[in-house]
């Protein structure tokens, strides 16, 4: 029988998946230039942020409006080791403690606090990048998710959070680098990170990670976890029942939402050559769920998408129209939310899909059935009419 | 940290200090007391809360221009006219809201967090483009300048003490609304039993309507009272949402004693701090042990037991 | 050690005995000092007026509730403390009174994810859907009906179907203790009839408490009768004892 299989990939996932690879690594690298190349780069570290937030928010009804917070851990880590072997004592001799960052500096600190120092190794650089933000994302959902707090009580306290943590690095200047964040960031390992040819391979190597997330963020909804996230979202206490502890399964899905947006908030640092409290706080925090939402909240590629379209328009708006750009962004919060709750996946499940498969049928049967399937995906049998339950999205699209 | 002061002069200092915390007591209750309401009682996030608030300071900068250039002599009272009229603008506004977006999304709390969010974006920027992104302030009535010399080391602003006057009014006026008048009872019945209270005749939708319009009406008034304490920008109501949805969910969501309890711990947390550490890091303390005490007790500082 | 359980017949090898137990919201006692035993393999059945405390007994044992006093043991282990799914694990098993299933997620992934493997987070990231499994999910859907809707968004089936469904969630687990809050509520005549001959069959070699309302299917099934009234225990025994008790007779037929 059919649900007796699994399959890893539907052949519909597999041409998504294919789609998004042309786009990402031949499409856009042969029209753009490298400086447009290199800001749809750093669109697409936000793409990190909004494929955690499918599996936490879409699949698992957890919304966090503190992404911003673990965004920022992991690009602070990335950038406290580009700064640490920016400040060698050669090239910061006219400091008055050459060897330490500029602005501990600037701000009279004479020594390196000693939580800077295992920084210098970039081993640790690249442990601390997933396991601090992962670490605090534990802490945050042990002690809420076992408490049952979830809902928009678990949402305001992660809004606290950001809030917290921003006011914390504006203040603490000498430490973090204050309201500019860590600046003028030069080589990686003796790399130089700022001509066009550095930022071009970078640019490949954050979309060989944010292909790596995509993959585990599709097994861990492929597999039963995946399904139970649904369960939960739907009936909680039926899974409770069902002899689950749900408190480990939020907790997780938590964890691995943050060590993504930290992936993406260390490829930032390394691509726009620096980190700030302005990207991490409340606003950019819960315009990360907005990504996500223009996506469709439930598919992992309408995420990317989703994140890319919305900062490429925000810097069009930005360009041409500033005082427009915050009516348009309020639009898409009110328009995402009433009309269009499942993005861009799903206009293109009610509108595109319908006709494509429509036009497969026209198509002699010699050919047509195995494309039929392809665009169908593994949900043909479920039907339409779907109207939105009460804790969130009462479908569970493919991708 | 006490060095160089006389014990006289540490007494004046926390006092001083004291009434500091009670100017922002003050505005939180305000702001709380409206969110309370429609949080608290309707379950709705309003994240543009704030930006009602700044409705009602805009009613009344444009009141007093008004006063100023028309009526001149009757400028000592303009402030309970504008006080009126930023109640019934805003509290208009929020019943055009509810009905045009909040009902829609009552079974979907996160997606009116989202939504509202959207609002706040699009009031903000409009005030931006009809008021200008400066600040505005009103010249205050001759009667509420100056301060009251209470000892020789301590003075107190009238303004300060106008303006938590107002609070315990408008503090009192909602209480007595909740729980003596009709409307209240309504409100009641229906964060019940929404279906029972319908079946009884309460026309449950226009409760909801009603009691989002009160709660924006209450941030209107207190969008004035803002205006004897401070300038008004199109972004200052995004400067205390954070804070004031910690203290509504500190004190227990539903329990209108527990907003103000824990609106007057805060402030006098952060407000005693800041003497002592800078204003951020205050700040951040104040702010780090409501979120711990909350992931210890969830359920905030006060709550009913109910069943489930 | 704790010491063995004084019971009314001294015997401490019940499956279930519920002593002294107690739950009170804000000042109401909603269970009140409440005792019963269920025997293994016996068919309890709850009955008792609206607002008796039914449900809320329910709650209590398997942990939904918490109680203010009182012990519930379970194969002598003491309920109270533990977490609802640790509940589950000793296997006790419960249906709600609304259907409470998956919408989302087809007829066969909903049996699947009460399969009993893989609760940890670990084990739920490798769980195989093995052929053992899939027999299994196959065999408990033919039990409720529901083989040839193994496909089907469990939102699209009819209220019946889900009772069923949620029913079936249950029996995958073979809990020694089922517990069933009115099973055949809001069913048709002819689905009452099935899930009757559908509870009959389940019901053999565990013990089952039930709360329902219908008479005719109290008699059909229960060993002993348990009528609840505000919270405590007004009459226990067969369903003609209970019948013929006075005080049940005032408390239904009223004053």
């Amino acid at each position: 029988m059919a649900h007796a299989r699994i399959r890893l990939f539907t052949p519909a996932e597999i041409v998504g998946f294919i789609i998004l690879a042309v786009i990402v690594f031949a499409v856009l690298p042969l029209v753009m230039d490298s400086f447009r190349l290199n800001l749809f780069g750093k669109y697409l570290t936000y793409g990190f942020v909004a494929i955690g937030l499918v599996l936490c928010w879409g699949a698992g009804g957890i919304l966090s409006l503190g992404q911003g917070v673990f965004f920022g851990l992991g690009g602070y880590c990335m950038a406290m080791f580009l700064k640490l072997e920016a400040s060698t004592p050669e090239a910061t001799s006219i400091q008055t403690t050459p060897g330490i960052p500029d602005f501990m500096d600037w701000n009279q600190v004479t020594a390196l606090p000693w939580w800077w120092e295992p920084f210098n190794n970039f081993a640790f650089t690249l442990f601390a990048i997933l396991a601090v933000p992962m670490a605090f994302a534990f802490i945050i959902g042990f002690a809420m998710f076992t408490r049952r707090v979830g809902g928009v009580y678990f949402a305001i306290i992660t809004q606290a959070i950001a809030a917290i943590l921003t006011i914390l690095i504006i203040g603490q200047q000498g430490y973090t680098g204050g309201v500019n964040g860590i600046t003028d960031l030069r080589t990686l390992l003796g790399w130089d990170i700022r001509p066009d040819e550095a930022k071009t391979t970078l640019y490949f190597i954050n979309g060989v990670l944010l292909f790596g997330c995509l993959l585990i963020a599709h097994l861990i909804r492929r597999s039963k976890l995946g399904r139970l996230l649904i369960a939960i979202r739907d009936q909680e206490d039926r899974v409770r029942f069902s002899g689950y502890d749900v408190a480990n399964f939020k907790i997780f899905v938590f964890c691995v939402g943050a060590g993504m947006a930290a992936v993406g908030g260390a490829m930032f640092t390394l691509q726009v050559g620096f980190m700030s409290p302005t990207l991490i706080g409340i606003v950019p925090s819960i315009e990360m769920v907005i990504f996500c939402a223009v996506g469709g909240r439930l598919s992992i590629l309408g995420a990317v998408y989703g994140a890319v379209l919305v900062n490429w328009a925000k810097t069009a708006f930005s360009e041409t129209f500033p005082e427009l750009w915050l009516f348009a962004m309020g639009a898409l919060f009110i328009g995402v939310v009433l009309a269009f709750p499942y993005g861009l996946a799903g206009l293109y499940d009610d509108h595109v899909k319908p006709r494509l498969l429509w036009l497969a049928q026209l198509w002699p049967r010699r050919r047509g059935s195995p494309d039929t399937n392809a665009l169908a995906g593994p949900t043909e049998q479920v039907g339409g009419g779907y109207a939105l339950a009460s804790k969130g999205g009462s479908r569970d699209a493919s991708t | 940290m006490f060095d160089g002061f006389t014990m006289g002069e540490l007494g004046a200092i926390f006092a001083m200090q004291g009434f500091a915390g009670l100017i922002l007591f003050s505005v939180f209750v305000l702001m709380a007391l409206g969110l309370a309401i429609i949080f608290g009682q309707m379950g709705v996030i309003n994240m543009a809360h704030g930006e009602f608030l700044i409705l009602g300071a805009y009613v009344t900068y444009l009141c007093a221009q008004f006063f100023e250039a028309f009526l001149p002599n009757l400028y000592g009272i303009y402030f309970f006219v504008a006080m009126a009229l930023a109640f019934c603008v805003a509290g208009a506004f929020g019943m055009l809201v509810e009905w045009g977006l909040i009902r829609h999304l009552y079974r979907r709390p996160l997606d009116t967090l989202l939504a509202t969010w959207g609002l706040s974006l699009i009031l903000q920027q409009t005030y931006r483009s009809v008021f200008g992104a400066r600040e505005v302030g009103v010249t205050i009535p001759e009667w509420m300048l100056g301060s009251l010399q209470l000892t020789d080391l301590i003075e107190v602003p009238i303004n300060g003490i106008f303006v938590m006057t107002l609070t315990t009014v408008i503090a009192g006026l909602v209480a007595f609304m909740m729980f003596r008048s009709g409307w209240g009872r309504r409100v009641r019945a229906v964060v019940q039993d929404r279906t029972m209270a319908g079946a009884v005749g309460i026309n449950t939708e226009m409760t909801d309507r009603m009691t989002f319009g009160i709660g924006c009406g209450i941030a209107g008034v207190a969008g004035s009272a803002f205006t004897m304490i401070g300038s008004t920008g199109p972004t200052a109501g995004q400067l205390y949402i954070v804070d004031t949805f910690l203290v509504v969910v500190f004190g227990g969501a539903g329990s209108l004693f527990g907003t103000i309890a824990s609106a007057f711990t805060i402030s006098q947390a952060q407000s005693v701090l800041e003497f002592f550490l800078s204003g951020s890091m205050a700040k951040v303390l104040t702010l780090l042990t409501v979120v711990g005490i909350l992931m210890l007790r969830p359920q905030g500082l006060f709550t009913l037991k109910i069943r489930k | 050690m704790t010491p063995p359980l004084k019971t009314p017949h001294h015997r401490t090898n019940f499956l279930l005995a519920v002593e002294g137990l107690t739950v009170s919201f804000d000042g109401f006692r909603a269970v009140d000092d409440l005792s019963f035993y269920v025997d293994k393999d016996e068919i309890r059945v709850i009955i008792g007026p609206n607002g008796a405390g039914k449900t809320t007994v329910l709650d209590l044992i398997c942990g939904r509730t918490k109680a203010t006093g009182g012990s519930v043991r379970f194969k002598d282990r003491e309920l109270l403390s533990m977490r609802e799914d640790q509940i589950v694990h000793l296997g006790v098993g419960r249906k709600f009174q609304n259907p409470s299933i998956y919408e989302d997620l087809s007829v066969f992934e909903n049996l699947e994810l009460s399969y009993p493997t893989g609760y940890t987070v670990f084990g739920a990231l490798a769980f195989k859907r093995s052929s053992e499994v899939v027999a299994r999910i196959e065999d408990v859907a033919e039990t409720i009906f529901l083989k040839d809707l193994l496909s089907t968004r469990a939102a699209a089936l009819s209220h019946g179907q889900k009772q069923w469904l949620e029913i079936g969630m249950l029996l995958i687990q073979d809990p020694e203790l089922l517990m069933l809050d009115e099973p055949v509520a809001g069913m048709s005549v002819a689905e009452r009839k099935q899930t009757a001959e559908l509870l009959h069959r389940i019901i053999e070699n565990r013990s089952v408490i039930v709360i329902e309302h219908d008479m005719n299917f109290v008699e059909d099934i229960a060993h002993k009768v348990t009528v609840l009234h505000q919270g405590k225990v007004l009459s226990e025994g067969s369903m003609a004892t209970v019948q013929s008790d006075p005080r049940v007779v005032e408390v239904y037929l009223g004053h």
